[in-house]
Order: structure tokens, then C-alpha cells, then sequence
């Protein structure tokens, strides 16, 4: 989707929360990234690469947690998880409508930093 | 030292999304986000709907694109306000573009507004912009795979326009097809089948229209 925007506002925000714990340098920045969200882990990799060239993030390891998707089923409440082909059809009861659980989440989790 | 942040990335954007939602509420407003690929005939559609709908509803635009006012100016033509966002690059509307132009709406007393999206599958998808409810514009001349194809955007839909109905004979969109799709990915959605050509098939989605505004008018002034 649209990574290079993406990664410019972790950035900010972890930029912005690094000012306020003195930290002057990140090592480390874990992001959990749904995979029902537009954000591809390989371009959002590549967009930190090209955006964390100051002193603050020089040398930072971006860590990426993929969530997979994951459904309830409306009708027997059967938590399952959605491959390819992306129906969303209970695989206990057989049944249309289900609930998105998980798969859509798109937020920073923590850095590490001194 | 390890800082837990739990910080959403699409944060900035939900919280413009909510003070719009508020915005609109407070003003007694129905918002329609109207998303499809480019050349569904969302445009048409529109023109189609307003034509219909203006003698029962007060209506207002706001419609998004790339670059040109080419949009606006055939709403503008049908005698309602419209406001056009030119995004100039952004694929897709956001709730700061929205809430901005939303500004030159204000003082129009409206029941209604329409916000055409940039034509897009993907990323309108992951942006709210507010409203009440998303409408996916899908043509016969699209063919009926979409849906599994772009599993995100038909999730949210409440209601599915099955445009260019009146070339179905030509095509090989197969309806039965595109309905259990749907249905296997959101059995809740409404499908009408319309042509914004023919206007055949829009009385039925105005009539709905009229319907959610009304049971939205009735549920808030029931708080």
C-alpha cells in the first residue's frame, strides 16, 4: 500500500516518544502488521532502510510480527483462521458470516533504545 | 530500555475519522462512501441517483480525484453543491481531505452526502473517512471474481451496486457466482442490480436511501 507513508509516521511517532525518554538511540523497533492491511512486510523493510539513515535510527533493526487472519464464525462462534482463497465460510458448520478477529492490525508494539 | 507503545500507525487518520463521524452526526447527515474501480460508473450512477432522489432529499457531493474537476462539474450540472478534492497522487480519500472539504458543505442543510473515492479496490478500503457506510460500484463488464479478489473492501460494504446490469448479456459475469462470493465473505451486504445508463434498477437503491436516512434520523433522535 503505502509503506514509505507508513514508515515516515512510526518513525515520527517513535521519533517523538524517543525525545521524551531521552533515548538517543533506537536498536531495535517491532511493528505488528495484520495481513489483511495493504502493508507488506518486504516494502515496509525496504522503506526503513531508506528512511532511518539519521542518528536516531542508524543501524535499528525493524522486526515485523505478521498476524494472520482470523475469523469467528457468526452462527457457532468456531474461531478460525482464513488461508488463500479467502472465504470466509466456517470450517465446523458450514455457514456464510463471519467476523474479521484479527488480521487487520497495523501498530507499533515497542523500540529499544539508549 | 524497551518502550511499549502500542501505537496504531492509521491513528491520525482514525481520530479525523471520528471527529468527522461526530460532525456529520451532529448535523443530521447520512454519508455514503462510494468506492469501485476506475470506470465502474460511479460518476454515472451518482448523476442517475440524484436525478431520482432530489425531490425527496437534500443532497450534497464531495468527489475525489487525482486531477481534474471533470466530476464535479457533471454533479454540479445536476443543480446539487459538490466540492472536489484533487488529491494530485494520493490514491485515495482520507478523513483530513474530507473533514476540509466538508467545510464548504456546511450552511446547505443536507440530508445526504455522497463522497465518490478515487477509483481504487485497494487502499480506500483501509481509510475511513467518517461515514456511515461504504457502497462497492462493481460493473458486469468487471467480471464477477472481484470479490474474492479484493476480499477487504466487499467485507465492508453495506451495499453492493451491480452496475452496467443492461450489458450483462454481453459479458460472461456470471451474478449467481458474484452473489455466493459476496455472501461467503459478508452475507449481510445488500446487491442491487443497476445501470446508471438506463436508470434501470435506481428507484429501488434511492428507496433504501431515503430508508437509512430515516432510521438514522430516528435512532439519534432517539439518544
Amino acid at each position: 500500500m503505502h509503506e514509505l507513508a507508513l514508515m515516515t509516521t512510526v518513525l515520527d511517532a517513535v521519533r517523538e516518544s524517543a525525545r521524551q525518554m531521552n533515548i538517543a538511540r533506537v536498536n531495535r523497533l517491532k511493528l505488528v502488521v495484520g495481513k489483511l492491511t495493504m502493508a507488506l512486510p518486504d516494502s515496509l523493510q525496504f522503506a526503513f532502510e531508506v528512511l532511518s539513515q539519521d542518528d536516531l535510527f542508524r543501524g535499528a533493526v525493524l522486526e515485523i510480527e505478521e498476524k494472520d487472519m482470523q475469523c469467528e464464525c457468526a452462527h457457532c462462534q468456531h474461531l478460525f483462521k482464513v488461508e488463500n482463497g479467502y472465504r470466509f465460510v466456517c470450517p465446523r458448520c458450514g455457514e456464510n458470516g463471519a467476523v474479521i478477529v484479527a488480521g487487520r492490525e497495523l501498530y507499533i508494539d515497542y523500540y529499544e533504545g539508549e | 530500555m524497551k518502550i511499549q507503545l502500542g501505537t496504531s500507525i492509521m491513528g491520525a487518520n482514525e481520530l479525523l475519522a471520528r471527529k468527522n463521524r461526530a460532525v456529520f452526526s451532529e448535523h443530521d447527515l447520512l454519508v455514503a462512501n462510494l468506492m469501485s474501480s476506475p470506470g465502474s460508473g460511479k460518476t454515472t450512477i451518482l448523476e442517475r441517483t440524484i436525478e431520482s432522489l432530489k425531490e425527496r432529499l437534500s443532497i450534497g457531493v464531495i468527489e475525489g480525484d487525482l486531477y481534474t474537476d471533470q466530476d464535479a462539474r457533471r454533479i454540479e450540472g445536476k443543480g446539487v453543491p459538490v466540492v472536489q478534492i484533487n488529491t494530485e497522487g494520493a490514491c485515495h480519500l482520507d478523513a483530513g481531505m474530507v473533514g476540509r472539504a466538508y467545510q464548504q458543505l456546511v450552511g446547505h442543510e443536507l440530508d445526504i452526502v455522497f463522497i465518490e473515492n478515487v477509483g481504487n479496490l485497494v487502499c480506500p478500503a483501509e481509510f475511513d473517512l467518517g461515514e456511515d457506510f461504504k457502497t462497492v460500484v462493481i460493473s458486469t463488464t468487471e467480471g464477477n471474481d472481484k470479490p474474492l479478489k479484493y476480499p477487504l473492501i466487499f467485507c465492508q460494504a453495506t451495499a453492493i451496486l451491480v452496475n452496467k446490469i443492461d450489458l450483462l448479456p454481453f459479458t460472461d459475469f456470471c451474478l449467481d457466482k458474484f452473489k455466493d462470493d459476496v455472501a461467503s465473505l459478508n452475507p449481510a451486504a445488500r446487491v442491487f442490480q443497476v445501470s446508471g445508463r438506463t436508470g434501470e434498477g435506481i428507484e429501488k437503491w434511492c428507496d433504501w436511501l431515503v430508508g437509512e436516512v430515516q432510521r438514522k434520523r430516528k435512532e439519534s433522535h432517539r439518544k
